[in-house]
């Protein structure tokens, strides 16, 4: 394949690739995602190629190394095609039975397939489970067939079709007139509208232009673009390239956080092999239009998601966010006209060309076109990524969706927006999940992480959480900034550590005030979020450490104390092996000897925890 | 690290002086530290002025100005880790290695970091060993997932668990 | 010139120029400390904040970065904008409670009391000595490094400022004088950035007038000849 010169070089290309596919042929597919490589895909992967190549009937069978395929609690994933019977929590020793029985016999084996919880009826599509069933994958739904290292997966369910349509059948104005009709939203968190961006970047004055892809993905808990990114690296590119066209731009960056090299590696990849196709570099499918990328990677700070600190840290200088009297899409990168947009924004273009504005404005709310991809995690069921037609209320997220809170325990919040988004309480999960409904509760949707807490997360130990990440990650300038969430930090700890006084509920709504008014950047603008938002709706919590000096969800160490049940007790001696703190004693009971039961020095007990997590018989009582 | 390294990295990016965080990266990922002399090569070589180097290498946390131990330990403490209990883990490893987030065991063997968020939200409370990831931790299973670590020539007298 | 208005004042800037300088022109008062003539506007300390009305829509912002237009409205001193300085102000004094400087600005501010742990840090992070050692002196010798609530200015690796040519420049660009300069027999030393340096001679009044390493570096970057700085500049003239 070398490089195409025409748009009908390209559709030649892809009938040859899907001629040498034979959909009804069997396929395995085993996501690749970092969820799954926590859970050890890499062993079910050689388990796997070891039995295709020991096997003699393994000839046609294919075998594909997929992008994420969302469902991160239930990894390593399996999906067998055709008949696309999808596996759960998959073992290596799991691998040759499947090969024999579902591959080669077609039988479904009951127990690695996904048990429904409440009706114990057994699920064995991917569409069919629970997880999957609401969601509406439009971008996300390709990483399960993709391997994200060969283009020609890529282009085998139709990709790089919107590019030769973008730019052999439509002008760059008309392409920024279909992205503004499908009221394309910013997805990395502002909501500003794309098209409106793309036309001001390509009217601003200057000779040359910059598009850029954020994929600066620091709110942690959200790793939606950074599975993009790994499992589906030409969605985002053929975006770009759109985009770029569509503004007038030669010369684009991805900017990838740091601690994503995966991401890095397979975005190169497939940057490598557009440009091997002529999708990239001079004359793209001989349109006459030149454009490149690059990749930049962040050094590991949070303000660089910031649009100006990101373009400062290209620059070669440090993340320091910049006033926007005047506009970056006028004035950005090396001061000439940029464009920037998140990862997920950029893949929904290719979608939005393809498909047309009308029938991608039918999907989601008036004000809000369009579908979200959420990272749902924390205390719930279902932890993984989840893509959602907005106008979805967050209790159908977390509920049908996310499958509600773990071992039987009771909802208490749910924190989206990340660091600069707040806590949404039981009593608004009724509230539809778009760019403006969350704000108007104290919160946003941000990028769409979705952190789920329940009865036994602290919101005042959350608030101080977030104000330690945001004081840590503050670049330092403003005054408002700095100190402010430095101070706020310091007024919750004194508060979870039994020094509060009501005064500090007051002082810390203040000092959250002058730190959004006063603050240069969105960084400082939204870090008091996440505490004016428990304390609007958990002010009683906030009461309850600083008047009763008691912490009711058993987390503040502060006002924990540890004590073994001697009647429970039974003598093991675990607890006391465990303890760092050598505040344990008491006597081991042996076959002909008496034990004494164990007890805990309150002087020297540290609260660690450890003698609860090493007792067996529940003997370790946490007030 | 030897000037002909330092140059081809320079090389690599077309000696520019806007490539100072790439080129300190490849850098790090080669020494795992910046040592003092080869930021003022750099800077020289660049022609960036020192205090500029200094600025840059201190303000990512991506950079380390002192070296670190052969193994690095970093925890997450994302918000979905730290709901399920994160910062006892990075406790559990104070007491476990020695150290605090940021600082390296005497042995060199060791450097602990926490990390913002790794990522891997799903398999949380998570903890990263050299690149390798440890799902679903817990203060009582720290001590068994470091051993794997500790010197590969463990003394016989010190015993697999630290103590005497 | 660019006509607006300032506290209903009519008032005018040159293109290109900030609010705050048009403040200080037309004897309006916005407290500062980050902002000074001869370096780039930074906007660090957020003390110079006023409210801008622009298409009719009002924002808070700082007056030494905001550039000046035409048909803007800006207010110096609204319930808000002073409730603002207030807070920072004694934000601020917590940090520094020892400088003189801080001490007077907030006593004038009404502050009578800090709500904070006090800290006992001196400099205010304002970095008028980076910006002027880097935008007029050119020695590029110290900057501000790490960053959150651990951000300092030091000299590279906290030690000796090597770079640093003890002109002074840092000394009077401080606000709150925190940078001594010290000069005993022939060393000048700036104690701030453990920089001492011997003096040079003159070679006709016998006085120690400015450090080796500086007139070196001058006469190397200028060209000049190897005698260009035997006679100081009072003897010269």
């Amino acid at each position: 394949m070398g490089r195409l010169s025409s748009p009908q070089a390209l559709e030649k290309v892809r009938d040859e690739i899907l001629k040498k596919r034979d959909p009804h042929q069997p396929l395995i597919t085993v996501c690749g995602g970092t969820g799954c490589h926590a859970s050890g895909c890499h062993q079910v992967v050689d388990a796997f190629r070891k039995v295709l190549q020991e096997q003699a009937k393994s000839d046609g069978v294919g075998f594909r190394v997929t992008g994420c395929h969302g469902f991160c609690e239930r990894g390593p994933l399996v999906v067998i095609h055709p008949q696309k019977i999808m596996y759960q929590r998959v073992k290596p020793e799991d691998v040759p039975g499947i090969f024999q029985e579902t591959v080669l016999d077609g039988k479904v084996i009951e127990s690695l397939l996904y048990e429904h919880p409440t009706t114990g009826e057994r699920i064995s599509t991917e569409e069919e489970v629970p997880f999957y069933k609401k969601q509406m994958r439009i971008i996300f739904g390709n990483n399960g067939s993709i391997d994200p290292t060969q283009i020609e997966d890529y282009i085998a369910v139709g990709g790089y079709r919107a590019l030769p349509k973008a730019l052999f059948t439509m002008k760059p104005e008309e392409v920024i007139r279909e992205v503004k009709k499908a009221n394309l939203r910013g997805r990395g968190g502002g909501g500003f509208p794309a098209g409106l961006k793309w036309e001001q970047c390509r009217n601003a004055p200057g000779d040359i232009r910059y598009v850029i892809c954020n994929a600066d993905e620091g709110d942690p808990g959200a790793y939606m673009d950074r599975s993009l990114l790994e499992g589906n690296p030409h969605s985002v590119l053929e975006g770009m390239i759109i985009g770029a066209y569509a503004i007038g731009s030669p010369e684009g960056y991805i900017y990838v956080r740091n601690e994503y090299p995966l991401a890095v590696e397979n975005v190169g990849v497939a940057i490598s092999q557009a440009r091997d196709l002529g999708l990239l570099g001079k004359d793209i499918l001989g349109s006459g239009f030149d454009f490149d990328v690059r990749v930049s990677r962040g050094g590991g700070a949070f303000v660089c998601g910031e649009s100006t600190a990101l373009m400062s840290s290209i620059e070669g200088n440090v993340g320091e966010p910049r006033a926007k009297h005047i506009h970056t899409v006028a004035s950005g990168l090396w001061d000439r006209p940029t464009n920037l947009n998140n990862v997920e924004t950029w893949a929904n273009v290719p979608v939005i060309i393809d498909h047309g504005a009308d029938w991608y404005s039918r999907i989601g709310t008036e004000g809000s076109k369009g579908t979200k991809i959420f990272s749902v995690v924390g205390k719930v069921n279902n932890t993984g990524l989840v893509e959602v037609p907005m106008g979805i209320t967050l209790r159908e997220i977390v509920y049908e969706i996310g499958g509600g809170i773990p071992d039987g325990k009771k909802f208490k919040a749910v924190q989206t927006g990340g660091p600069s988004g707040g806590c949404i309480p039981e009593s608004l999960m009724n509230l539809t999940v778009d760019f403006d409904r969350l704000t108007e509760a104290g919160s946003m949707m941000g990028s769409g992480g979705m952190i789920v807490m329940d009865e036994s997360t602290c919101m005042v130990d959350v608030a101080k959480y977030f104000m330690n990440f945001l004081k840590d990650e503050s670049c330092g300038k403003c005054t408002s900034c700095r100190e402010g969430t430095k101070r706020m930090h310091e007024l919750l700890t004194e508060i979870t550590e039994g020094r509060g006084t009501l005064d500090h509920i007051d002082l810390l709504e203040e000092l959250g005030w002058v730190t959004m008014e006063a603050s240069l950047c969105a960084l400082g603008g939204t870090a008091p979020n996440p505490v004016l938002s428990t304390i609007r709706y958990f002010r009683d919590e906030y009461k309850e450490h600083i008047l009763n000096k008691r912490c009711p969800a058993k987390v503040c160490r502060a006002f924990l104390k540890y004590r073994i049940l001697s009647d429970v007790c039974s003598m093991c001696g675990r607890c006391a092996k465990a303890c760092p703190a050598e505040a344990i004693s008491g006597k081991v009971k042996k076959k002909k000897e008496k034990g004494i039961p164990f007890a805990i020095d309150e002087t020297k007990c540290i609260k660690c925890g450890m003698c609860f997590e090493s007792c067996k018989f529940e003997a370790v009582e946490v007030q | 690290m030897d000037s002909s390294a330092i140059d081809a990295i320079i090389e690599k990016y077309e000696t520019k002086s806007s490539a100072i965080l790439a080129i300190l990266q490849d850098i790090q990922a080669k020494e795992k530290y910046l040592p003092k002399e080869t930021l003022e090569y750099v800077g020289g070589k660049l022609q960036i002025p020192l205090n500029k180097i200094y600025r840059i290498a201190t303000f990512y946390r991506a950079f380390s100005l002192n070296p670190r131990g052969r193994h690095e330990v970093c925890v997450c403490l994302g918000t979905a880790c730290h709901v399920r209990g994160a910062q006892r883990i990075v406790d559990q490893m104070n007491l476990e290695l020695g150290i605090r987030p940021g600082e390296t065991t005497k042995d060199r063997n060791f450097t602990l970091e926490t990390v913002n968020c790794l990522g891997v939200c799903a398999a949380g409370p998570v903890v990263a060993i050299d690149g390798q990831y440890f799902g679903k931790m817990s203060p009582g299973k720290v001590e068994g997932t470091v051993k794997k670590f500790r010197s590969e020539k463990p003394d016989k007298k010190e015993g697999l668990n630290g103590k005497a | 010139m660019i006509p607006f208005t300032m506290d209903g004042q009519p008032v005018e800037g040159k293109e290109g120029g900030n609010l705050l300088e048009v403040a200080l022109d037309a004897g309006i008062d916005i407290p500062h400390l980050c902002y000074h003539e001869s370096v780039k506007s930074y906007g660090a300390c957020r003390l110079c904040l006023v409210e801008v009305v622009r298409h009719g829509r009002s924002r808070m912002t700082t007056s030494c970065t905001y550039p000046v237009q035409k048909d803007i409205e800006v207010h110096t001193r609204t319930e808000k904008v002073l409730r603002a300085r207030r807070m920072i102000m004694e934000l601020i004094l917590a940090m520094c409670p020892g400088d003189k400087l801080i001490q007077d600005m907030a006593l004038e501010m009404g502050i009578k009391e800090v709500r904070f742990k006090k800290e006992d840090k001196d400099c205010i992070l304002c970095g008028l000595c980076a910006r002027v050692c880097d935008e007029v002196v050119g020695a590029h010798a110290i900057q501000f490094a790490s960053r959150g609530d651990r951000r300092e200015m030091i000299p590279p690796f906290s030690g000796e400022a090597m770079n640093c040519i003890a002109c002074g420049a840092c000394v009077v660009a401080c606000p709150v004088d925190v940078i001594r300069m010290k000069e005993e027999g022939d060393e000048r030393t700036i104690v701030r950035w453990k920089r001492t340096l011997k003096m040079k001679q003159c070679k006709v009044c016998g006085n120690y007038f400015a450090p080796w390493f500086q007139v070196e570096k001058i006469r190397e970057q200028a060209h000049l000849a190897k005698d260009f700085f035997d006679v100081c500049y009072s003897c010269r003239g």
